[in-house]
């Protein structure tokens, strides 16, 4: 688990998250998660399909209201100062690519705007170098392959020296090779550049290799919480694969009792 | 209100439309088409009229300022548009960025693609058909700001619809300015439609425009009270576009719409 040393006057909890819950007429999506996020920390949010994990990095994103609960961005509530807690987060996820009918260049540069970027033309340049993207600077989003979608779409997502950063199944396309780059980038970006990040993943080996933390999510609660690399062994499982694949099919009801 | 965002929006409209001869010709494609149909069809009918009476201003002064407005709506609309064919919101929204920072630009984009397809048919139609706009003198600065602000009250409500209704709704807003122009009185004065026409047509602003035009060209007395009566529905439209618009923001929001829109999940 990493510390969270104090860096100037910036909070140390990046993300907080509190009593969130999301229900769609009778049907409970969210239901009472609470958790926080730190700098230079990399929680994953992890739970089979359906568990409420994309609701939960929606309502954080404010793209989707909550039922109930809160949502404070850097100790910003989103849903007093929507713009202001956004503007210390990002995201990237494979559901949803950047325009593929701009080219790498003019996708950053028009989101470099919206974000309100200082200073665009330099940090666009910087990203593309940062990323391996120069080459590709010109081409159209659309027309680039899965890995290099994933690059473009990362370098969007620090474009703002996000506080917070927001993955949702980052390395989900990508081939073995090009996934363990984008982890070793996506580590760099929190243990360097100081940020906390929420991960999801279906993938354990990555999991136990990026992640400080995990919150094991299952029909919109958290059931389990911790590192996982020791997580396995306290609940009597031999992988974190083996406890995922229990949790999942756990009754909600005594989700931990035969774990434990 | 910020500007880094709004140019955000516009530049994200000029990268498109730079890189695409589909997306620029249109601009002033249609409505040039449009202004070349009517000025040989006026023609033809002031060759039939034999003097008496001059078509040009009154048809092909209408038909250029009827596109005018048809240009502004489609263009806040299709910069909407191509956040919905690119799948775009949940990127765009996921940002500090604020609906009315949103919506001014579009309607900058809007303006700025309008006025191309302007002065396409300005100098059309004056260079090749005679149309002079000199008998309505500074009257065409309100007549075309009344048809201005309309359009893009249309446009934020046609926006508005797709939002709600699914990207398969685009086909519903497309025709709305046809749908508008037998009520508003185009060609003809409002008193030659039924009562209940006319009393929708008394609604919409650019009524009060067209009707204003044909008396200012006859050289009648100039209701300067109509047209003020049409530039504050106009900005009433627009208001209520807005407020429209920011409901169903609100509504897409609360219920999921806009993290799942897609032409699958929406329509």
């Amino acid at each position: 688990m990493s510390a969270h040393p104090p860096d100037g006057d910036l909070p140390s909890v990046v993300l907080s998250v509190a009593g969130l819950c999301k229900s769609y007429s009778h049907v409970v999506a969210v239901h009472e998660v609470s958790f926080d996020v730190h700098r230079r920390e990399v929680v994953g949010l992890l739970g089979p399909n359906g568990a409420g994990k994309t609701t939960t990095i929606n309502m954080i994103l404010g793209v989707l209201s909550p039922t109930a609960g809160s949502v404070r961005i850097g100790g910003i509530d989103l849903a007093r100062e929507r713009a202001r807690a956004l503007a210390g987060a990002n995201f990237s996820a494979v559901y949803a690519p950047l325009p593929g009918n701009l080219t790498v260049t003019e996708n950053l540069r028009f989101f470099g705007l919206v974000y309100g970027i200082p200073r665009l033309g330099d940090r666009v340049g910087e990203l593309l170098r940062q990323f391996d993207l120069e080459r590709l600077r010109d081409t159209k989003c659309g027309l680039l392959s899965s890995g290099e979608q994933t690059r473009v779409a990362l370098a969007k997502a620090v474009l703002n020296r996000p506080r917070l950063l927001l993955l949702d199944e980052p390395t989900a396309s990508l081939d073995p090779a090009a996934a363990q780059t984008v982890r070793a980038r996506i580590r760099g970006l929190a243990v360097e550049g100081g940020c906390g990040i929420l991960w999801t993943s279906h993938n354990m080996y990555e999991v136990e290799e990026v992640c400080d933390r995990v919150l094991f999510l299952s029909r919109g609660r958290i059931l389990l919480e911790g590192d996982p690399r020791r997580l396995p062994r306290e609940h009597g499982a031999a992988t974190l694969e083996e406890l995922f694949i229990r949790l999942a099919r756990e009754p909600l009801a005594e989700p931990l009792e035969r774990a434990g | 209100m910020r500007i880094k965002p709004v140019a955000g929006i516009l530049l994200r409209q000029f990268y498109l439309i730079r890189g695409s001869p589909v997306r620029s010709l249109p601009m002033f494609a249609w409505v040039a088409i449009d202004i070349v149909v009517w000025g040989f069809i006026t023609r033809y009918l002031n060759s039939m009229a034999a003097g008496r009476f001059n078509y040009v201003p009154s048809l092909l002064g209408a038909v250029l300022m009827w596109d005018f407005f048809a240009r502004i709506m489609q263009g806040v609309s299709t910069a909407f548009l191509e956040d919905v064919w690119s799948r775009n919101f949940l990127n765009l929204f996921a940002t500090p960025l604020t609906i009315s920072e949103y919506i001014l630009g579009l309607v900058i984009t809007s303006v700025a693609t309008s006025m191309v397809g302007l002065a396409v048919m300005l100098v059309l139609a004056m260079a090749v058909f005679g149309l002079s706009f000199f008998s309505l003198g500074t009257l065409l600065v309100p007549f075309l700001l009344v048809l201005f602000a309309f359009g893009i009250a249309l446009g934020i409500l046609a926006s508005a619809l797709v939002l709600r209704l699914g990207p398969a709704s685009e086909w519903l807003v497309w025709p709305l300015p046809a749908l508008l122009s037998p009520f508003v009185g185009v060609f003809y004065p409002l008193a030659t439609l039924p009562r209940w026409m006319q009393g929708v047509g008394h609604l919409l602003p650019p009524s009060y425009v067209f009707e204003g035009m044909r008396q200012a060209l006859a050289g009648r007395p100039f209701s300067a009270a109509g047209l003020a009566l049409g530039a504050a529905l106009a900005a009433l439209d627009i208001l209520l576009a807005g407020y429209l618009f920011a409901r169903v923001f609100r509504y897409a929001i609360r219920t999921g719409l806009l993290a799942r829109y897609s032409a699958e999940s929406a329509a």
